[in-house]
């Protein structure tokens, strides 16, 4: 029965994925204008624009066109970009490893920080630590990110000197530099991304914490250490993994105001530019990763709230 | 004998938002000596619970003990530390709590929750109290004792489990045990087994318990010492005999005349001439239905099968039956919530469709639901006004001032008062909630009201006059009942005509002073036989009758073929009854059995059984471990 489901909700990702990229698709289809427009600009007429039309395909109809991206995206072919004439796989490359390298270090520090600060304070409900850490976490959602980058880099940057206000990578820096580069952004961002993540453990704990069964718990004289390890998280788990799922999303695709602020070279600041120069398929290509990732996290996430329920693993 | 526990002047407040101090227990005082069983008895709200958990120094959430003392072996565990509170629950007192399905853990296999606190409190090593868990799964004769540890909560039945959490309390070896309503929420079937088990191991164990119950009946078979409380306060206690045979105090005697009556014909009323129509209001015909839906068209998981009611104008159909027999179902199929996948219904005596959107607005008003748990059934945002008022304006068209008069109207005929109009159902006490509830249901002014289980979670005086009000409604409106339950005595005081079913199937019915007088069903024979008399000894006397032997042993099982009760029925014929289903054998009145022995032969077995309670005392008893 596990296995039809775990297999079942894979079945229901692809479909998604699918409509995804037909979404995208015609999203950017019904834009104004197209890149053939851009590509010539104010000079063109009728008869060049004809041309680079059928050049570029841009003559077949929907469908067709709809087919042979996805179909070439599959096999790993993203296109050429319209605007510079590069391709757009080697454009993502670099850009998608720096947002992998920040994410990365991002969830390495602000998940196993998150979980544990969650789970202390609902270990002490109602004592200072967690009225602050409540305080804390309700004004770090509240204030918008580009708030708490541009505070950083005044205080950090501008007032102390300590660390560098941009995040700019050439590619060649050392260990040390590259750590003092990235320090700015991955800060700003942990902080965005731990709070949601500690308000959910916080909240999912203390929501299983009014079950009977922890009561029995408390009646058995087990200590509370135990109960919120041991009996609390096992029932709690399936939220909270879906919380960080979304925030490792989050980390992929919605970064780009911390990327602009900090001027760091990462894939949602290309799709910002590919918007900007209307080179569609750029966009397009970067929209189809930026979905990708939300599906498959929220699709591990499930699976593993899936796999977390024993009625589901023993069944009857 | 030693005093094991004495609680002297225990008093236990709760504050409300403005801080005021409301007084729950007002000076409680009672002991336990060792080896000895104490009963707290009272309805809800007597603190009998508050004063159980004190004795583990633990109080609800906004509940504090304000004074008194309660010393285990001289010890005061209120004014202990924290850390030595935690060291007594689990390893000196031990608590069962009403309902097992929710105090065990369903993330935890049940071996390492019975086990836990012994290890914890180091009263024993994993090793050992794997064993001891091992050897008290035997003595509760639970089934493949050594794999059931390993099992999880929602692998194993709700009396299984709940025989489980007594392992659970007395793995640790405690000198206290607390059970507070441990067999409330089970079948009578299941509940006797429970008791039983019970019974026997606080022997073994020669443990000290108390037990926490409003069902007197339950508490003559299991107690030594009764506290009976009302208010937060003793109203009286003495030894079980004095308390049940020579009750002094008014209160015990009130308790005890909202005992429900054990089930006996001659307690059912009949319906005024004045309601009564030819055609029945409900008629159920060859009905089969069930959940999921295979490709043939067949329901995935059948629960109901070929079944023919009918519930007469006027009338109070009693359905009973175990839990998962289908009860709920079948209220389900008559309201439209499930259509039925082959049969037919009919309202008036026309065809009714079975899906409930496709039936006209007359059809939908006359069928009315009324759900079991009023607390979830009501909206906690809405006021009584708007609840009861909604159906009116929805049936009738009634608005303003006239729906107004007509909420006023109908809160008098569930005996409430027009204060309740603006009022919201989180300030109602759990009787008054139901009562909206019905009068919600009555609103729509219906033919036929399916109860479902509605008097089950109150407490019996609760129960008893909710019971009261629904034949008053039936006098006065014509309105027919049907009311399920899984309680005979309840059904059988008030319901003209009882349909008991048996794992989806309608094993006899007919008039309720024919259904209760033999012959029997065999079923109904194990059902009658299991409700609690409020006397001392009986647990003992019927667990040696013969339908005791096989009936309680073993539980539902759903068959496609045969006859259902096969493997719990003491006059089962091997190769007949479970490979044919059983004819359905009419008696006089419209009473029908269904069952593959004559009633000659149901008859001559009823006589049969005087002698096999002989044969069956001279037998050993089911080996027990050590």
């Amino acid at each position: 029965m596990m296995t039809q489901m775990v297999l079942r909700r894979i079945g229901i990702g692809f479909v998604t994925l699918l409509v995804v990229s037909l979404i995208v698709f015609m999203g950017t289809s019904i834009l104004p204008g197209d890149v053939a427009q851009i590509i010539l600009g104010q000079s063109a007429t009728e008869e060049t624009l004809a041309v680079l039309r059928a050049e570029l395909g841009l003559d077949q109809p929907g469908y067709v066109r709809y087919f042979s991206w996805l179909g070439n995206m599959v096999s790993g072919d993203l296109g050429t970009s319209k605007a510079g004439g590069a391709s757009i796989s080697s454009l993502i490359d670099s850009r998608l490893g720096n947002t992998m390298k920040m994410a990365g270090l991002v969830a390495l520090i602000s998940i196993p920080f998150s979980v544990s600060l969650g789970l202390y304070a609902a270990m002490h409900p109602g004592t200072w630590l967690d009225r602050s850490v409540t305080f804390m976490t309700l004004s770090t959602i509240s204030v918008p990110e580009f708030f708490i980058a541009t505070l950083l880099v005044l205080i950090l940057a501008v007032e102390l000197h300590w660390l560098p206000s941009t995040a700019y990578l050439s590619g060649n820096e050392s260990g040390v530099q590259l750590l003092k580069a990235l320090a700015m952004p991955i800060l700003t961002l942990v902080i965005v991304v731990s709070a949601q993540m500690i308000r959910m453990t916080r909240a999912g704990i203390l929501n299983v914490m009014s079950s009977p069964y922890i009561e029995m718990a408390i009646l058995k004289g087990v200590p509370r250490r135990r109960i919120i390890l041991r009996h609390a998280l096992l029932n709690a788990i399936g939220p909270i993994v879906n919380v960080i799922a979304l925030n490792l999303a989050y980390l992929v695709s919605g970064v780009v105001i911390v990327e602009t602020i900090f001027a760091y070279p990462g894939l949602a600041k290309l799709m910002i530019d590919g918007v900007q120069t209307r080179d569609l398929p750029l966009v397009q290509a970067c929209a189809m990763i930026f979905c990708g990732t939300y599906v498959i996290l929220i699709l591990i996430a499930d699976v593993a709230s899936i796999l977390a329920n024993p009625r589901l693993r023993h069944p009857k | 004998m030693d005093k094991l526990l004495e609680v002297k002047d225990l008093r236990i407040s709760a504050y409300n938002d403005d801080a005021v101090e409301i007084p729950i227990v007002k000076g409680v005082n009672f002991d336990i000596y060792k080896g000895q069983v104490v009963a707290l008895i009272g309805e809800s709200g007597s603190g009998k619970t508050t004063i159980s958990l004190a004795s583990l120094a633990y109080t609800k959430p906004g509940l504090e003990i304000v004074g008194g003392e309660i010393l285990l072996k001289g010890e005061d565990v209120l004014k202990a530390s924290p850390l030595r509170q935690r060291e007594l629950r689990g390893a000196s007192v031990a608590y069962l709590a009403q309902s097992a399905a929710a105090t065990f853990n369903p993330a935890i296999t049940i071996g390492e929750q019975v086990t836990e606190s012994a290890v914890l409190h180091g009263v024993l090593t994993q090793e050992q109290a794997t064993k001891r868990a091992e050897a008290l799964y035997h003595a509760l004769e639970l089934p493949n004792p050594d794999r059931i540890g390993y099992r999880y909560p929602h692998q194993v039945s709700g009396g299984q489990l709940q025989r489980l959490m007594a392992a659970m309390a007395l793995c640790g070896k405690p000198d206290l045990m607390v059970l507070d309503e441990p067999t409330t929420a089970l079948d009578v079937t299941t509940q006797i087994e429970v008791l039983k088990a019970f019974k026997k191991v606080i022997r073994e164990e020669d443990a000290a318990a108390i037990y926490v119950t409003h069902d007197l009946a339950v508490v003559a078979q299991i107690a030594d010492h009764i506290v009976v409380l009302y208010g937060g306060e003793v109203m009286e206690q003495g030894t079980a005999d004095q308390i049940i045979n020579h009750p002094t105090h008014a209160y015990t005697r009130r308790l005890m005349d909202a005992v429900r009556p054990t089930p006996e014909a001659g307690q059912g009323s009949d319906v005024g001439e004045e309601h009564f129509r030819e055609i029945p209001a409900v008629t159920v015909n060859r009905m089969t239905a069930g959940y999921g839906r295979k490709p043939n068209g067949e329901p995935a998981v059948t629960v109901l099968r070929d079944i023919n009611v009918n519930v007469k104008n006027g009338h109070v159909v009693g359905v009973i039956g175990e839990s998962g027999c289908g009860k709920s179902t079948l209220a389900r199929v008559m309201a439209g919530l499930l259509p039925p996948s082959k049969g037919e219904l009919k309202l008036d005596g026309n065809g009714l469709n079975g899906d409930m959107s496709d039936r006209s607005l007359e059809e939908l008003q006359k069928i009315q639901f009324v759900f079991q748990m009023a607390d979830t059934a009501l909206n906690p945002k809405q006021e009584i006004g708007e609840i009861i008022g909604r159906p009116l304006e929805f049936y009738h068209g009634l608005t303003g001032k006239e729906k107004h008069q007509k909420v006023v109207e109908i809160l008098e005929m569930v005996e409430l008062t027009p204060e309740f109009v603006s009022r919201y159902p989180m300030e109602l006490s759990g009787g008054q909630k139901q009562r909206i509830n019905l009068a919600r249901s009555l609103a729509a002014n219906p033919e036929v009201m399916l109860c479902d289980e509605v008097t089950s979670a109150l407490d019996s005086i609760v129960g008893a006059n909710v019971i009261k009000l629904l034949t008053a409604l039936r006098d006065k409106t014509g309105v027919s009942f049907v009311f399920i339950s899984h309680d005979l005595s309840t059904v059988s005081s008030f319901a003209d005509e009882i349909v008991v079913l048996y794992a989806g199937r309608v094993v006899e019915q007919g008039p309720t002073d024919e259904v209760l007088t033999p012959p029997f069903h065999p079923y109904t024979r194990l059902l009658i036989s299991s409700v609690p008399e409020m006397r001392l000894g009986w647990l003992e006397e019927t667990m040696n009758k013969r339908e005791m032997a096989v009936g309680i042993s073993k539980g539902v099982e759903i068959t496609a073929v045969g006859c259902p009760f096969f493997n719990r029925c003491p006059v089962a014929i091997a190769g007949t009854c479970d490979t044919k289903t059983a004819p359905a054998r009419e008696l006089n009145d419209g009473h029908q059995i269904s069952c593959h022995l004559t009633i000659d032969q149901l008859e001559q077995s009823e006589a049969h059984a005087a002698a096999q309670v002989a044969k069956m005392q001279n037998e050993p008893t089911s080996p027990s471990a050590a």
